[in-house]
């Protein structure tokens, strides 16, 4: 039997990544920036006037960058994983893995889609924000590189959730134990410099805080980390995640039995 | 020419458990092909191994020539698989559901056939229903037309009929019956044996994960030689014979013996028992007892 050579399927798989986020995007992207919304209005209201972080900055314009990233990396996380989840408990993983979709194919298409939707809804709550804070952008290509590095990031780790979890509460928990707490104690709040040294020792050595340092630098050239210096840290982290989760998908860790 | 499924010392173990114990089978192109055993015999292990679902232990397994492990893009290709499990994407419609299938297999204008798909298997008044509204058969038929969107020349079905109304498993025979005729390889799995008679020119049988038979359905039957004589008297056998038959509902007494060299003496028993023959039948036992048999009396379902 004679077959025209078929191409990838991988065009195929963010497709249906991105339209099925696309297909429920009220709770996807408008929840998600509402959500932004609530706590750039009552955080911003309660400190605008004690809180100072950097000079010539308001704490509600400090406070949007944070909440941008923090949108950003929530979500591009909530895609993968719960896709993934999704999928392995109802069984229709079994479409995907059928085909011959290589696993860099698999990788691909999840992190990608799940990039996009965090790329999104960031800059929902950055268009929204806008409307009423007055923000500089001062160094555009970092704002990029960050945005871009921490989804890949978030996206990755959301592709190790989905595959570890055989159900929705393993997931729920390494969201509140991990992702979570990650991202509230990496500065999107507060500048680290405003915490005891020992916390801020500790901030150093959590990956999120040079996403969101270098994120905000990239807005008003300001950061308690030379950019350079966090852009090296995501890029390191994000390729160690990257070779953690091809190697998982290649041996078919608890995907193919 | 090479074989559609070539298989050779298959194990797969799950932990202490031996799911598969050594299976070597091979079906040639354009077989239709009946895998059966009870639940747990390792049918859908084995049928795993080929779709790549499921790691062998040891052992190999080759689609169309291509190893399902070393070359499994080359091997996925040349199979569509209808998986046991009634499973759908409750996101998409019927027909988006076959694009995205489609698209996988990287074909992207494949309409004119998933249009023909579709039209076999009925579904073509639900093509813009959503997954979730379907009844279960209907889902079957989806799962089925998946399978179908890269016109694999070797197709799977891991219990195509289960849950599915008459009239459908019809159809659904008689589409599935068309693709063979077109050459197609089919292997399938199935609890209902009349189904696997009729069809399936070869018959393999597992058991705890190893092939306990394999052969034509007409070579497996007379192989086992058991005859049953069904004759209606006239009045009622003496008790000693009586107990010997069981009456079925046509009123005949059946008599099981070992083998057709017992017919003779059978009917001189009832001759001198002054039993008067008023229409006589010898029968062959049927796959379903062929099966029973050959799994020791451990009953399918
Ligand atoms: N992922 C798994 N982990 C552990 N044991 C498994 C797994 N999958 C299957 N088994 C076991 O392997 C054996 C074979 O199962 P399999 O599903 O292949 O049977 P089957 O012949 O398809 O049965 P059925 O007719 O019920 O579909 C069973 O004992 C089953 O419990
Ligand atoms: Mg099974």
């Amino acid at each position: 039997m004679k077959h025209d050579e078929p191409g990838s399927g991988f065009g195929t798989l963010l497709y249906k990544e991105l339209l099925r986020f696309w297909k429920v995007s009220f709770q996807t992207i408008a929840a998600p920036i509402l959500t932004a919304m609530l706590y750039l209005l009552i955080f911003g209201h309660v400190l605008e006037e004690h809180v100072q972080v950097y000079e010539n900055v308001s704490y509600t314009a400090f406070l949007v960058p944070g909440l941008v990233m923090m949108s950003m990396l929530q979500n591009a996380f909530a895609n993968s994983s719960s896709s993934l989840i999704q999928s392995k408990v109802t069984g229709n993983l079994v479409f995907v893995l059928l085909p011959p979709l290589s696993y860099l194919e698999f990788y691909g298409g999840y992190v990608i889609a799940a990039m996009i939707r965090g790329l999104i809804v960031g800059l929902g709550v950055l268009l929204v924000s806008i409307g009423f804070v007055d923000l500089r952008l001062e160094h555009p290509l970092w704002v990029i590189l960050f945005a871009l590095g921490g989804t890949a990031i978030l996206g990755t780790l959301g592709v190790i959730a989905g595959i570890w979890a055989d159900k929705f509460d393993q997931l729920a928990a390494f969201q509140n134990f991990i992702v979570m707490p990650l991202t509230f104690l990496a500065g999107v709040f507060y500048s680290i410099h405003s915490l005891p040294a020992f916390w801020q020792d500790l901030s150093h050595l959590n990956p999120f805080f040079y996403m969101i340092d270098g994120f905000r630098y990239g807005f008003f050239g300001i950061s308690d980390v030379d950019p350079r210096l966090s852009f090296a840290v995501v890029l390191l982290f994000n390729t160690a995640l990257t070779a953690t989760t091809l190697a998982l998908l290649k041996r078919g860790y608890k995907l193919r039995h | 020419m090479i074989p559609a499924i070539d298989i050779t010392g298959l194990t797969k173990r799950y932990r202490a458990l031996e799911a598969l114990g050594g299976v070597d089978l091979q079906i040639r192109q354009g077989e239709f092909f009946g895998l059966l055993g009870p639940n747990g015999a390792g049918k859908t292990t084995l049928i795993s191994i080929l779709a790549g679902l499921v790691r062998p232990t040891s052992g190999s397994a080759r689609v169309m020539g291509h190893d399902v492990v070393t070359e499994y893009r080359a091997a996925r290709r040349m199979l569509g698989v209808v998986p046991q499990e009634l499973v759908f994407d409750p996101f998409f419609s019927v027909r988006e559901t076959l694009r995205i299938q489609s698209g996988y297999f990287g074909l992207k204008k494949n309409d004119d056939w998933i249009d023909e798909v579709m039209h076999h298997l009925n579904l073509t008044d639900k093509a813009d229903a959503n997954m979730r509204a379907l009844s279960g058969g209907m889902k079957r038929r989806v799962l089925v037309a998946q399978a179908l969107v890269h016109r694999p020349p070797v197709i799977v079905l891991d219990e195509p009929t289960a849950g599915v109304d008459v009239e459908l498993r019809q159809g659904l025979w008689t589409f599935i019956r068309r693709l063979n005729a077109d050459g197609h390889t089919i292997v399938l799995t199935t609890h209902y044996l009349e189904e696997a008679e009729t069809m399936c020119n070869r018959i393999g049988m597992l058991k705890q994960g190893r092939l306990v038979a394999l052969d034509t359905p007409a070579n497996l039957i007379r192989r086992f030689h058991t005859v049953y004589l069904k004759v209606r008297l006239e009045g009622e056998p003496p008790a000693a014979l009586a107990a010997r038959a069981s009456v079925d509902e046509a009123g005949r007494h059946c008599f099981k013996l070992d083998n057709y060299g017992d017919v003779e003496g059978m009917l001189g028993a009832l001759r001198a028992a002054g039993c008067r023959i008023v229409e006589m039948e010898v029968a062959q036992p049927d796959l379903e007892e062929v099966f029973v048999n050959i799994m020791g009396g451990q009953a399918q379902q």
